[in-house]
């Protein structure tokens, strides 16, 4: 009798493993239109009406706890935001000076400027769930392909880039944040030599970016505190999926050492993206125009 | 595992993801949220053995990677161990103590965070040994020990009446009715003794 229990509960063990191991191997080599793929996202469309109303139901608790984490953090960030207003006010009269000069330069040269944030058709969608593991790779928005938003389509929310569409259906979306491993975003550092290099996040570590393939040369000290925005760009057919000039972040620290041998300088995101409840999703007409995946 | 037990541990699964997506993935407390999932996967093995933690286990991980278009069997995989050694402990230890479920759900929430990690690293993702990811990981034990009493007291209320045997229940019984009790006198329990006996 025992013994028949001990094999039982052996066998359904081994038949769970197996199956679990079985998913976890048949997704990892799928695309992303096969059986497995589109049965994870009917059941995505299914339950978030359930997770929007819960979402809702469950704001006050939530509003309620922000409020105390707040607080506690509150303080010590007062400091920091006057440093950080003082030097974006000086760095303001700059920009000033210089948008009005590059205004009277494009005019002048004619620059197409078709890649501009105003030509997506911006969506505003509430974010209902989130990645609850330390990983923080998708959110999932209460809009979907009703709302014309396509996979690949740019998210911003907070003020600065938040990540891509990854999975639509007609009335939610998944948007794959910049911290998850599989992305990679054309940055530009917003110094005098305005340099590009490819964002990709420092996975495993939620505060930090990282921008690589920077040019090894250049003052150094200088580069913290430097904002970095997407770079965008157009070669013939293909174009950066994201528009040029959407706030990434800021540079937090740029060693020599990393940046002569790897070209790559660190960068605290501009938006948090644990505490985000709307985000914008900048949709646009893919006819005509293929769009670059990466980066 | 009989139906009455099967259809609460679906419904706790469902709702645990729904709760955990809905409302505590979005409160951080010290830079982390609380995860449930373990926690409710732990009590369920500590309560109802390892057959039912093993399955529990599946199931909500498997909503959990589905719900989150994560990679499909990634948590069952983590979740399963989780509600199978909880089990374990329960049959061959029992313990006892009130505060096991808290030792156990630090352990267990250590347990997903690192198995996590290992797993994401195995499956490719290019990142280096963080610093901050075993601080979080520690933080997310601490956050995650604090609620487990609670978590495993609401888990209890919802299945204990199901439960074909507590076996909290079956020794307070036993000390109740002097079964088993060290206490118990032999003269009550057993009777009085046979004089022919003792010769």
């Amino acid at each position: 009798m025992h013994d028949k229990q001990v094999r039982r509960r052996r066998a359904i063990l081994g038949v769970l493993v197996g199956v679990s191991l079985i998913l976890l191997t048949a997704y990892f080599g799928e695309s992303s239109s096969s059986p497995l793929h589109t049965v994870q996202r009917g059941v995505v469309e299914v339950l978030s009406p359930v997770q929007e109303g819960a979402s809702k139901a469950l704001k006050p608790v939530r509003d309620v706890a922000g409020w105390f984490s707040d607080t506690l953090s509150a303080k010590s960030r007062s400091d920091q935001l006057q440093r950080q207003v003082n030097t974006l006010r000086a760095q303001l009269a700059h920009a000033q000076a210089a948008e009005l000069q590059n205004r009277q330069l494009t005019k002048l040269v004619g620059l197409d400027n078709a890649l501009g944030i105003e030509s997506y058709h911006a969506v505003a969608a509430h974010v209902i769930s989130r990645d609850p593991t330390l990983w923080y790779a998708t959110i999932e928005v209460d809009k979907g392909s009703d709302d014309g938003v396509h996979v690949d389509d740019p998210v911003i929310g907070d003020g600065g880039l938040v990540g891509k569409i990854s999975t639509v259906d007609p009335t939610v979306s998944v948007v794959t944040l910049i911290t998850d491993h599989s992305m990679a975003v054309a940055a530009q550092i917003q110094d005098a030599g305005g340099d590009t290099g490819v964002l990709v996040p420092a996975v495993g570590d939620p505060n930090q970016l990282l921008v690589q393939d920077l040019p090894q040369s250049g003052p150094f000290h200088e580069a913290v505190g430097q904002q970095v925005v997407t770079a965008g760009f157009k070669a013939g057919p293909l174009q950066s999926l994201y528009p040029p000039g959407i706030p990434i972040g800021q540079i937090s620290s740029a060693s020599e050492s990393n940046l002569l041998n790897d070209g790559q300088v660190q960068v605290n995101p501009a938006v948090d993206l644990r505490h985000l409840d709307a985000v914008q999703i900048l949709t646009k007409p893919h006819g005509g125009t293929e769009r670059a995946q990466l980066p | 595992m009989n139906l009455k037990l099967a259809l609460r541990l679906l419904v706790l699964a469902f709702a645990t993801v729904v709760i955990q997506q809905a409302a505590i993935s979005q409160i951080s407390i010290f830079g982390v949220s609380a995860d449930l999932g373990p926690l409710v996967v732990m009590s369920v093995g500590l309560l109802a053995g390892s057959m039912a933690g093993a399955i529990t286990g599946f199931g909500t991980g498997l909503l959990v990677d589905l719900v989150l278009v994560q990679t499909l069997g990634v948590t069952s995989l983590l979740y399963i161990a989780i509600g199978y050694w909880s089990g374990r402990l329960r049959e061959l230890r029992d313990p006892a103590h009130g505060l096991v479920p808290l030792a156990l759900g630090a352990a267990v929430t250590a347990f997903a965070g690192l198995g996590m990690a290992l797993i994401q690293f195995l499956l490719g993702v290019n990142a280096p040994v963080s610093l901050l990811l075993f601080q979080q990981i520690f933080i997310t034990v601490l956050v995650n020990s604090l609620i487990a009493l609670p978590v495993f007291a609401i888990v209890r209320r919802l299945i204990r009446p199901t439960l074909p045997d507590d076996p909290r229940r079956r020794r307070r019984r036993a000390y109740t009715t002097g079964g088993l009790s060290p206490l118990s006198r032999p003269s009550e329990r057993l009777g009085p003794i046979p004089r022919s006996s003792t010769r």
